[in-house]
């Protein structure tokens, strides 16, 4: 048991044995790490050191690639999530990208109601309605956009696209949001709107972030969470990690020594 | 002496930039001739004939033709015929050949790099390079003898099919190619089962993309004549019964080529075909360019 990795009790996630790996090449080592409700957990860690690869399995979009396989078990509320259908586990896990992707032919309504929509669900338009309301309002778009839902979702601008996007992951009231780097490819305005949105967000949901900028962990997230080469070195509270670093690693990342 | 040196310099690359703008300029217009040239005679020779009646009445018989040349009056009749089997025989076609090509292109585009794909691939660009008629051989073979058991419109139709199936497969393939991959794993990451993010979100994306591919089609098969030969055979009647023989333009004009009584109309037929085609043509152009 690595002592630098702390315990969580009741986590909405749990992560166990987790090792994953393209053909041979293991990008995730044997990772095992519980994700509190409720928080902003961050991944840190240098470039291809397994975020991205550890954020997908947790929806299970790494099973795209088919080359890749898996072994550990990943629980969402007790429930082994390599047992459920992904369909339905996607639909509990809300997911964010890197570069805001709206889909390009909808408008900002039909964007936030996507899920449903296509998915076949049927529903009242007052249902819709509160649906997409309550979403971009949790975003706080709702005043921005409120007299142009029959816009182009892409006609916003990419700060706002981004808010969009985190809108139409709400849409289904995920249990949990996925973000891998949502802020970097957003000017510095926009992102710290969209950390001002994560901080208020948690209240309600629970959200676990990738990020290559260590002064936004150290911002936002309520947990760390530190990789290298594939490996956890040290999970904890964001406050100790970077005041009082426990391994070298972990330290000489966060001083900027690489990265 | 330097200073004047750099003039003469200058003057002999002023010089030779004029001579090479007067050839880029001589090609061009080599190369535009053709098509003015024939719009041109087209418009000469065939502007007599086209009227409303052309377009709605059937082909006159060759003794009407004969004694309306003799009275130095206009060829009566139309193409009608022609109009509308060729409509009927391109919408038949594409009714089979736009799905076949849209699920083999998404196929080839979800399979990058495999062996099959490859292999559909390969298939599909050699049959772009088999000569029209012997795809209307195949189609007698196939849907003459068998099933239609004579010449008619699906057989004309199967032919014209196997014309835009590669067309329509390279041009899915490579507007879904151009579309970010975030788009598709945004709308897998809702939850939504592919087929209903392959249709609601990645074909609207890619939709003018699609749609010139299948216009391109539409322009290069609309002129086909030898696959029609072997396949929709010609009618002089209005036909609508796709297991009939059906008429087409091109049909017709090789029918008017062949009969000397007839010869004025080849003019009004080439000159609305090519209408037709040009029409198809520029509006792919415009449908590709709204997507930029
Ligand atoms: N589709 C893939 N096929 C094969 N190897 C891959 C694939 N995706 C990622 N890898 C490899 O897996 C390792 C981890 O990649 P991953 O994208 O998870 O890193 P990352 O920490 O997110 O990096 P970055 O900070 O650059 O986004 C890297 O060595 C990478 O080369
Ligand atoms: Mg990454």
């Amino acid at each position: 048991m690595n002592t630098n990795i702390l315990e969580i009790k009741d986590p909405i996630l749990s992560i166990e044995n987790l090792s994953v790996a393209y053909d041979k090449n293991v990008a995730v080592k044997d990772v095992s790490v519980g994700i509190k409700k409720n928080t902003v957990t961050a991944i840190m860690g240098p470039s291809g050191c397994g975020k991205s690869t550890l954020l997908r399995v947790l929806n299970r979009m790494h099973e795209l690639y088919e080359n890749i396989h898996t072994t550990g078990t990943v629980l969402l509320n007790g429930e082994d999530v390599f047992k459920m259908s992904p369909i339905k586990l996607r639909r509990r896990t809300g997911m964010v990208f890197q570069r805001p992707n709206p889909f390009p032919t909808m408008s900002i309504y039909d964007n936030v109601i996507a899920g449903y929509k296509l998915n076949g669900i049927s529903q009242k338009k007052a249902e819709r309605d509160e649906i997409v309301e309550r979403s971009l309002r949790d975003v706080a778009l709702w005043d921005e956009v409120k007299d142009s839902l029959t816009k182009k979702g892409t006609f916003l601008s990419g700060g706002q696209q981004q808010r969009l996007c985190i809108a139409r992951a709400l849409a289904f009231n995920p249990e949990i949001i996925l973000l891998d780097e949502p802020t970097s490819a957003l000017d510095p305005v926009a992102t710290s709107k969209i950390e001002d949105l994560l901080i208020t967000l948690k209240e309600n949901y629970t959200i676990v972030m990738v990020t290559h900028n260590m002064s936004q962990a150290a911002r936002i997230s309520d947990y760390s969470l530190f990789m290298y080469l594939g490996e956890l070195v040290e999970y904890g509270k964001t406050k100790n990690m970077f005041t009082n670093p426990q391994d070298r690693r972990t330290e000489e990342y966060l001083t900027g020594k690489f990265g | 002496m330097k200073v004047t040196g750099i003039k003469d310099n200058i003057k002999l690359r002023i010089n030779k930039d004029r001579i090479f703008l007067s050839l880029v300029v001589l090609f061009s217009v080599i190369t535009v001739s053709p098509i003015v040239l024939i719009i041109f005679k087209l418009i000469e020779k065939g502007y007599k004939q086209l009227s409303f009646s052309f377009l709605i009445e059937k082909t006159p018989d060759t003794l009407q033709a004969m004694s309306a040349i003799s009275a130095h009056e206009v060829i009566p009749g139309g193409i009608a015929n022609g109009i509308l089997g060729t409509f009927l025989m391109v919408a038949l076609a594409g009714v089979i050949a736009i799905p076949v090509g849209i699920i083999s292109g998404v196929y080839l585009y979800e399979n990058q790099g495999k062996l099959m794909a490859n292999l559909v691939r390969n298939v599909s660009d050699i049959l772009q390079g088999v000569p029209s008629i012997v795809l209307g051989l195949i189609s007698y073979m196939w849907v003459v003898k068998h099933i239609t058991h004579g010449f008619s419109a699906l057989s004309g139709s199967v032919a014209l099919s196997i014309m835009m199936l590669p067309m329509i497969v390279r041009s899915t393939e490579e507007t879904l190619k151009m579309i970010p991959q975030t788009l598709k794993e945004a709308g897998l990451a809702l939850g939504i089962p592919y087929w209903r993010v392959l249709f609601g979100i990645l074909i609207p994306t890619g939709f003018s993309g699609l749609m010139t591919g299948i216009l391109l089609a539409v322009s290069r098969v609309i002129g086909e004549t030898a696959p029609l030969m072997l396949t929709a055979l010609g009618s002089t009647v209005i036909n609508t019964n796709i297991s009939k023989p059906t008429s087409a333009i091109p049909l017709l004009i090789w029918e008017f080529y062949n009969d000397p009584n007839m010869v004025d109309l080849i003019w009004s037929s080439s000159l609305l075909l090519m209408i037709i085609v040009l029409t198809f043509n520029l509006v792919s152009k415009q449908v590709a360019a709204q997507r930029k």
